[in-house]
């Protein structure tokens, strides 16, 4: 009952903070000095057929009205132009893009499986590898396992996605041939080949996060250890083991796990260079694709769906939370 | 152990010792420097007997159990032996030091709020003691979980079981830790400080508890302390290390009695302890009068509290906590007035509400004649420049990256426009009040020690001459001689000054030494306000006289007749009472005169 409310008085919450950034996202497309019923009209344009672009994608309209007619879209849907060059958007209809002529939403659940393929699969690794290293640093402090970990994590943190992304399909793709360079394959129709797509920009993006998980872990690792409950643990007869994996770690995962929702939340908004080092088609590459065409109820879509994902994660780690720590609980 | 004694319980010396510590060294590399902890400690525990290592903190005490465990960091050399019944422990393998760990002895810490891990349940944490040394059914365990909570005096074990610790108070917690260190039946319980940072009547329980399992179970005792008093309510045998060196070792009461090394007769000096207790009249606790606005003097008082409510939300929209309830009280001009009661009776939340720093729900606050609750922001800042504040723990309200000197210069270049030559000569003049070196100016905060960082934030709380100084347990996280001369330059600074002084703490024996007048606080509300020698020798309210009676004392003496040994609730009444009589015969032959500070 507790969570039921939590849960209702939270999604209440993530509402209100959606409106307040679309509301933003909205103004700022409405200052931009760019129009994009200009860049539709195609040339030569006269002031006629300018008017009419405009009548047609709704920009005629005072940009209140227009807001809400965005706003409308996403509940009931919503028709651009009349008669036979009338484009139905459907509920929930978050812009149409008059660029790819297409909904945005489609747009975006066309993307969705590349995107969040690379997204979970990479986030999984970093998180496993990041945490293992972190802790076996710390256990090991001061030994050659901890400085090695902690000099390939300085390399990791300081190494660009892109230079990490480049060398390995240099090494892997064409000079060892072991993997694919490029594209991508679904889930459904090769299961084999989504995943040898997909080994190398999860190990790319797993590298460069695990550095810093490592990092984080072995620094709380560190502190927990030194605290009275460890000590306690030890001097009931518990195996060293039980005391780092079950005492110890689960302190340590409770500051690990709210970074882990956002950096997972944001990445799932689209993981941008890594998607145009290794030529997948997810949100990233449609994000960088929308920006270089000014297609703005694209970009609006795009940003508003980032946003909604780390708002989610955000919830998310707030729920997980509860369940770590029974402090916070109530 | 050579020391002979006709105790009872020395009976069992003729056989062969439990724990026999023998020619124990501990020594830590820190950066290449060699730092010795416990130097050639050698003494014996029994079956059956309470052993007590006594001394102040850095004394040893501690790293020689933690060597009995097999528990001191990487970075110690320890040699010497270490047997229980007859098996070595130094240098043992972590295969037996595990089956020895909780299996054969049990250990308790001073905290134990950290010492729980705080996302795990109570039962939990026991069952896994259990099942680590006796493998059994879930049900099994969880069934000797609930027996072992009932068996610590815990009411409703099933509650405790299913709790957190941070549901818990601090009494509870240290219960069911002890129900985890006795869990496997233990020969040995290690019990490091274990009612340091509880409150009294608390501590009372449970050193009973302690006790009483001692004689129930048959399990010998190592107690770790630092209060002469817990030593006296519960030890056979005393060892007290200096600087990791045993400098005298005998039993309770011949220590206590007849102390032969000087150290230990300083340790005992500088014990505070409580008056004399005259027989309470029986008069019925009476609510404190409503102060006068003017003394018979007829000057205002530096504080007045009439009738002052503080309260905290609660959660979820649930009431209001009442932190304080209707509370008035005075501070008259120059006095010193201490607030006493236990954790969570309000204390601090009142010394709190004088300084503007937490609302005022009803009532008003005057202090120096200004009305804290309606005074605007501006009328703060100039009120909090003739108030000074003393925080418990030095070492966290001193920042640590500024020196000292700058530390007690910034309420000077806060509220005076002082030069900074002239800032620095008062800076010098402040650090020789608080009897510090002016060298030390220019030190950091971890480069001092305990009693030097409290005695800079004395120095920093009175550099405006302040109107008023809160002191809130200023001496809790000291040593007991170093807590001693804190409150003598206290006292003296105060009269030297000529402060008023709203002194908080928990410990009476404390106040006794300081206040001209006290108010004990229960639950929010003054039950009792006085001058200091009648609330602390003819207590009127009950719950004054079971805090007295509480307070532990250091003469063994004060607990011979004591029969008694059940932890059953329903007795503690009559311990109390009886405590309460022991009080008032017995310390007339004190070993130790009872000294004024000087």
């Amino acid at each position: 009952m507790r969570l039921l409310r939590l849960i209702s008085a939270r999604l209440f919450g993530m509402i209100v903070t959606l409106l307040v950034i679309s509301l933003i996202t909205y103004a700022v497309f409405v200052l931009l000095p760019s129009d994009p019923a200009q860049l539709s009209c195609g040339r030569p344009c006269t002031p006629e057929r300018l008017a009419d672009a405009r009548a047609f994608m709704g920009y005629d309209q005072p940009w209140a009205q227009q807001y809400l007619a965005f706003l409308g879209g996403i509940v009931a849907g919503r028709t651009f132009g009349s008669g036979a060059a009338a484009v139905h958007c459907a509920a929930p209809c978050f812009g149409y893009s008059f660029r790819l002529n297409d909904s945005v939403t489609h747009l975006i659940l066309e993307r969705i499986p590349v995107t969040f393929s690379i997204a979970i699969g990479a986030a999984l690794l970093w998180l496993l590898i990041g945490v293992a290293a972190g802790v076996v640093s710390a256990v090991r402090r001061g030994t050659a396992i901890d400085r090695a970990a902690m000099t390939f994590s300085t390399i990791g943190v300081s190494a660009p996605s892109y230079l990490v992304g480049l060398l390995g399909i240099l090494l892997f793709g064409f000079t060892l041939n072991m993997v694919p360079v490029n594209g991508y394959v679904p889930l459904t129709e090769d299961p084999v080949g989504w995943l040898w797509h997909l080994v190398l920009p999860w190990c790319v993006l797993a590298l460069i996060s695990a550095a810093v998980y490592a990092r984080l872990t072995r620094g709380q690792m560190l502190e927990v250890l030194g605290e009275d409950y460890i000590r306690t643990a030890r001097a009931k007869g518990l195996r060293e083991r039980r005391v780092v994996g079950r005492h110890a770690l689960r302190n340590v995962l409770i500051p690990v796990v709210t970074v882990f929702g956002l950096d997972l939340g944001s990445l799932l908004g689209g993981a941008v260079i890594t998607e145009r080092v290794f030529s997948m088609p997810g949100l990233g590459a449609l994000l960088l694709d929308a920006v270089g065409n000014i297609d703005l109820p694209l970009i609006i879509g795009i940003t508003l769906f980032s946003a909604f994902l780390i708002i989610l994660a955000n919830f998310l780690v707030d729920l997980v939370y509860g369940v770590l720590d029974p402090r916070v609980a109530r | 152990m050579t020391v002979s004694s006709t105790e009872p319980h020395l009976a069992k010396a003729t056989r062969s010792p439990l724990l026999a510590v023998a020619g124990l060294a501990v020594s830590f590399e820190v950066d290449g420097d060699t730092h010795t902890a416990v130097h050639d400690a050698s003494f014996e525990v029994h079956a059956g007997q309470v052993l007590a290592l006594v001394g102040e903190s850095g004394s040893g005490k501690s790293v020689t159990a933690m060597a009995a465990l097999g528990l001191l960091p990487a970075t110690a050399r320890v040699s010497g032996s270490i047997t229980l019944a007859g098996t070595e422990l130094i240098g043992a393998e972590q295969g037996l030091l595990r089956d020895i760990r909780g299996g054969r002895i049990g250990t308790i810490f001073q905290e134990p709020m950290t010492a729980l891990n705080p996302v795990f349940t109570i039962g939990d944490q026991v069952g896994e003691a259990i099942r680590a040394h006796r493998p059994s059914s879930r049900s099994a365990v969880a069934a000797r979980v609930l027996e072992l909570l009932s068996t610590v005096g815990l009411d409703d074990p099933a509650r405790v079981a299913r709790s957190y610790p941070h549901e818990l108070s601090g009494g509870q917690l240290q219960r069911a830790m002890i129900a985890m260190a006795i869990s496997c039946d233990p020969v040995l319980l290690i019990a490091d400080e274990p009612t340091t940072a509880l409150d009294v009547t608390v501590q009372a329980g449970i050193l009973d508890l302690l006790r009483d399992l001692r004689t129930r179970l048959d399990m010998a005792v190592l107690l770790i302390t630092h209060d002469m008093g817990v030593v006296a309510d519960v030890a056979d045998e005393v060892v007290v290390l200096r600087d990791g060196q045993i400098v005298e070792q005998a039993a309770a009461a011949q220590l206590f009695a007849a102390p032969r090394h000087e150290y230990t007769r300083a340790l005992l000096r500088v014990v505070p302890t409580l008056p004399e207790l005259r027989l309470a009249q029986p008069k019925p606790p009476e609510t404190p009068e409503t102060p006068p606005a003017e003394t018979s003097a007829g000057v205002a008082p530096a504080v007045l509290l009439r009738n002052v409510v503080v309260e905290y939300p609660g959660r979820r929209r649930g009431q209001p906590v009442r932190a304080v309830n209707d509370v008035s009280l005075h501070i008259d001009q120059g006095k010193l007035v201490a607030l006493v009661g236990e954790s969570g009776s309000g204390k601090s939340t009142l010394g709190r509400a004088l300084a503007g720093l937490v609302p005022v729900a009803a009532g008003t606050v005057t202090v120096t004649g200004v009305e804290v609750g309606r005074a605007t922001r501006r009328e703060l800042r100039t009120f909090r420049s003739r108030l000074g504040i003393v925080f418990q723990d030095p070492a966290s309200s001193l920042n640590p990256r500024r020196t000292v000197g700058a530390s007690i210069a910034e309420p000077l270049s806060l509220h005076t426009d002082l030069r900074p030559d002239a800032q620095r000569r008062r800076v010098d003049e402040l650090l020789e009040a608080v009897e510090l070196p002016t060298r030390l100016r220019d030190r950091h905060p971890y480069e001092m020690s305990g009693g030097q960082r409290q005695r800079v934030a004395i120095a920093r709380a009175i550099a405006l001459n302040p109107a008023l100084l809160i002191a809130d347990e200023p001496t809790s996280a000291l040593d007991v001689s170093v807590q001693a001369r804190i409150l003598e330059l206290l006292r003296s600074v105060q009269r030297r000054f000529g402060f008023s002084c709203l002194f908080i703490s928990h410990d009476l024996a404390v106040v006794e030494q300081l206040a001209d007048r006290v108010a004990v606080l229960h639950r929010g509300r003054v039950v009792e306000e006085g001058p200091a020698t009648t609330v602390l020798r003819a207590p009127r309210h009950p719950y004054t006289a079971r805090l007295l009676a509480a307070a532990p004392v250091a003469d063994p003496r004060a607990r011979s007749g004591q029969t008694s040994r059940s932890t059953s609730c329903k007795r503690r009444k009559e311990r109390a009472a009886f405590r309460h009589e022991r009080v008032k015969y017995s310390p007339a032959q004190s070993p130790r005169p009872e000294r004024p500070l000087r």
